[in-house]
């Protein structure tokens, strides 16, 4: 599996609210065998509705409580089955409702966390990186970081969105750049998690797109009236008018997501579901999603969630996937990248990094940077 | 040159009556109420300037009772601008109009009056002539004690001028008038000290005094009930049954002479269950309320197709709950008594109007055709107008249907849309050659349609000037002589 796909998804007419587009994606048959987690729906009463052999955590929505009474978020989507699902298993049969789970506010916590969770430590002991690298890897960095409230006009776009009859999923365009996609594997799951879309985190360039552009332009169709004679005729004109939009929209404006080739690490299976975290390859000049998703076992997306990263979250991705590409050898990853080491390192210290260096090891790059930039 | 200016005056001058039909500057789904307001503001400012005798005149078009008022207070205030034939006529429209409004508006709008500062000799006329033609001036003195204080002040009356006893010394003087002979003032002086006095007046007088002798909700409202008017016992209803005054809540409202929009917003309010059980009184009730309005109009109209709006948008406000969705319920049941053939088209493709509930998307393009399909003599479109999916299919079709499925327009369009549009400064259009009319109470819906033809923007001010004038003659006609 290299790439994404909306088999089995149909793309409906998108709605505009100034600078935000929001394109619903519709099921044509809702997956009924994974389910939101039923503390996910407001009240969390829903659960008597179905009885799905398998749930999903969206990250960040579910909070657990420990014993001293702290809030911990799901970090990254989970996969849960109650215990008499499994076989063999000799624990009392349970049920998915706990007492200890409330709602907890989304996606706090979300963008960064995508980022490390895919990548490992060195594997190597190369004398230059210090034992802080080896221990606990790179380290998270403090973007700024933008809730959907703070992007401007999305929450009002979301609150006069018509959600369409049978839509699980839409796909978020600010500007028309895509900002995330959303695909879950029912409607009612759909239902359930609209209204925190304007919780979820967004990086520092939609948030400033949305500053930027004020107003997306609506796609009106255009029916030709010269090759209309019949009423049979003008509702074929109005599905090629249809079918003109999804094929635009999945030709052109989702094709940063939809062509790009990406990272899959396959994280968890339960039953014929499998979780899958994914990154891009950091192509320089392309669309940089990264996310989550849960596919059944032809490998159709039962659930999906992406963020686009920023520009600097991009270069950082692609500093740490060359040196992962190079058992994080410096001599091999500046080759790869077509740079002297000292220059790599500049760039590993100026993306945050520096610290994964022996401290010795950091300065002596340091001045030679130096040196070299006066002698220029 | 000339008929561009004429084709401008009239479209400014529908595009307001359309919005002064439609907003009541509350908060609507897509805009929030002071958006709402400022837009109706400069519609009213833009109207007084440029269109001073129409803006006047628009009082006969059935504007909603809030922008009437607003038209009287910016008449009034800018009296100074009229020459003395348009002060005539305004003078006696306003008369006419202030006969027409609810009492509470006429004292809301006599308070802004004397907020703004307005007091002027005609004003002053205008308020006098108003209060002494009252058939209970105690009542609504009792009633409305501040506002008929503060506009007796404001016009400078006397109070003997009035009709009615004791005025001066309830309004005046209470404290030292002793008893009334005045059986309602008597009840309102005792009930300042004795609790029994408190549930022999009105419901909203009451209700402070109720606070004053600690009296519990519960029991106010079980000895209130027989105080209560019809639309106070509607609305009590459910907060009666929390608070265990079961008295109020076994008095069922009688349904049958309530009238068609308010039954319909009642029905929508009402608990889908509750709404299940009580199917066959509902749907009665509804059809009754239709039949009053159609009258002798009833099955005159043809085949009729109607495409109804119960997306998600037609859920209005938290300010006004479900009004787009109300006004199309009860357009529903009075097409269908007016039509001879009806048949309606919900755009989620519902069949069960009683269970309407406001959800999806709004697909106009689509349903329009299949309203259209069967060549029906009208096709009625309630709708707020945000067509998005796709955005624009509504036009598109009807421009095709126009030029070349139906060039003769066999067909007429209407669409009425309850919702002002406070970005577009207009009520919300489906396409340039549909006639688009605000709407605000589904009882209006055959004057509206009958209106519609001047709302394509094809006809002149001259032709709309006529029908207006012909309103207004009619109108006063009614009248009954006033010097003011």
């Amino acid at each position: 599996m290299h790439r994404l796909t909306f088999d089995g998804l149909q793309v409906r007419p998108g709605q505009v609210w100034g600078g935000i587009r929001l394109v619903p994606l519709v099921r044509d048959e809702p997956i009924t065998s994974l389910r939101l987690h039923p503390s996910g729906f407001p009240g969390g009463d829903s659960y008597d509705a179905y009885a799905p052999s398998c749930c999903y955590e969206p990250h960040g929505l579910i909070a657990e409580w420990t014993a001293d009474g702290t809030a911990v978020p799901a970090l990254g989507t989970a996969l849960r089955m109650p215990a008499r699902t499994m076989r063999k298993s000799l624990r009392p049969e349970t049920k998915l409702q706990q007492r200890t789970r409330v709602h907890f506010v989304p996606h706090q916590t979300a963008l960064e966390a995508f980022l490390p969770l895919t990548f490992r430590v060195p594997s190597v002991a190369w004398s230059e990186w210090s034992t802080h690298a080896f221990r606990r890897g790179a380290p998270r960095q403090e973007d700024p970081q933008y809730l959907g409230y703070d992007v401007e006009g999305l929450a009002d776009a979301l609150r006069v969105f018509e959600i369409h009859p049978g839509q699980c999923g839409v796909l978020v365009y600010v500007a028309d750049a895509l900002a995330s996609a959303v695909v879950t594997p029912h409607p009612d799951d759909y239902r359930a998690l609209h209204p925190s879309l304007v919780e979820d985190g967004f990086g520092e360039l939609i948030w400033r797109y949305a500053h930027l552009y004020g107003e997306s332009p609506d796609f009106r169709p255009h029916l030709d009236e010269s090759a209309i004679d019949t009423i049979a005729d003008l509702r074929a004109a109005i599905n090629a008018a249809q079918r003109e939009w999804s094929e635009f929209h999945q030709e052109v404006m989702a094709a940063g997501l939809l062509d790009a080739e990406y990272v899959f690490t396959e994280d968890y299976r339960m039953e014929q579901f499998t979780l899958r975290r994914f990154r891009p390859h950091f192509v320089p000049g392309r669309e940089t999603h990264v996310g989550e998703a849960i596919t059944d076992a032809d490998g159709r997306l039962a659930y999906l969630r992406t963020f686009r990263l920023s520009e600097t979250q991009a270069r950082r991705g692609r500093l740490l996937q060359t040196l992962t590409d190079h058992d994080w050898n410096l001599e091999a990853a500046a080759a790869g990248m077509d740079l002297v080491v000292p220059a790599l390192v500049a760039r590993i210290d100026a993306a945050g990094y520096g610290g994964l260096f022996r401290q010795d090891v950091l300065d002596r790059f340091r001045s030679l940077n130096r040196t070299n930039g006066q002698r220029r | 040159m000339e008929l561009l200016a004429d084709r401008a005056a009239a479209e400014d001058v529908l595009l307001f009556v359309n919005a002064a039909i439609a907003a009541t500057g509350q908060r609507e789904f897509h805009s929030d109420g002071d958006a709402q307001q400022w837009s109706m503001e400069f519609l009213h400012e833009y109207m007084l300037v440029n269109y001073r005798d129409l803006y006047a005149a628009t009082l006969t078009l059935g504007v909603n009772d809030r922008n009437a008022a607003a038209i009287i207070l910016r008449l009034l205030q800018t009296g100074r601008d009229a020459s003395p034939a348009q002060r005539h006529v305004e003078g006696r429209l306003i008369a006419k109009a202030l006969t027409e409004l609810p009492t509470h508006r006429v004292y809301h709008l006599f308070t802004a009056l004397r907020k703004a500062r307005v007091n002027n000799r005609r004003t002053r006329a205008i308020i006098r002539e108003w209060l002494v033609a009252r058939p209970d001036p105690a009542f609504e003195a009792v009633k409305y004690r501040s506002a008929f204080l503060s506009a007796v002040r404001h016009a400078h009356l006397k109070i003997e001028d009035l009709p009615g006893e004791e005025l001066d010394a309830f309004l005046f003087g209470w404290h030292s008038a002793g008893r009334f002979a005045t059986p309602l003032f008597e009840t309102w002086r005792r009930a300042h000290f004795d609790r029994r006095a408190v549930f022999e007046l009105p419901y909203t007088i009451a209700e402070g005094f109720a606070a004053g002798h600690r009296i519990t909700r519960a029991e106010f409202l079980e000895k209130i009930a027989p105080q209560l008017t019809r639309n106070e016992r509607l609305r009590l209803q459910r907060s009666a049954a929390w608070t265990g005054a079961l008295g109020v809540v076994a008095d069922a409202v009688d349904l049958s002479r309530m009238p068609l929009t308010r039954l319909a917003a009642y029905v929508l309010a009402l608990p889908v269950e509750e709404r299940e059980q009580r199917r066959l009184e509902l749907t009665d009730a509804l059809r009754a309320a239709a039949l009053r309005v159609a009258g002798l109009r009833a099955g005159t109209w043809g085949r009729v197709a109607a495409v109804l709006d119960d997306s998600y948008s037609a859920s209005g406000s938290s300010e006004k709950r479900r009004r787009p969705l109300v006004v199309a319920l009860a357009a529903h049941f009075l097409l269908r008594e007016l039509a001879s053939d009806y048949r309606p088209l919900w755009l989620s493709g519902d069949e069960d109007p009683l269970m309407a509930r406001a959800r999806g998307v709004t697909a106009l393009g689509e349903r329009l055709l299949d309203g259209l399909e069967t060549r029906p003599d009208l096709l009625v479109v309630v709708s707020d107008g945000w067509d998005n999916a796709p955005v624009g299919m509504a036009a598109a079709v009807l421009r095709v249907w126009g030029e070349r499925l139906d060039p003769e327009g066999k067909t007429a369009v209407a669409h009425l849309n309850p919702v002002f549009d406070a970005a577009g400064l207009q009520v919300r259009r489906l396409a340039p050659t549909t006639p688009t009319v605000g709407i605000r109470d589904a009882e209006d819906l055959p004057e509206l349609v009958a209106f519609a033809r001047f709302a394509t923007g094809r006809t002149g001010i001259a032709e709309l000037r006529a029908h207006i004038d012909s309103r207004v003659e009619h109108w006063l006609s009614e009248e009954t002589p006033c010097t003011a």
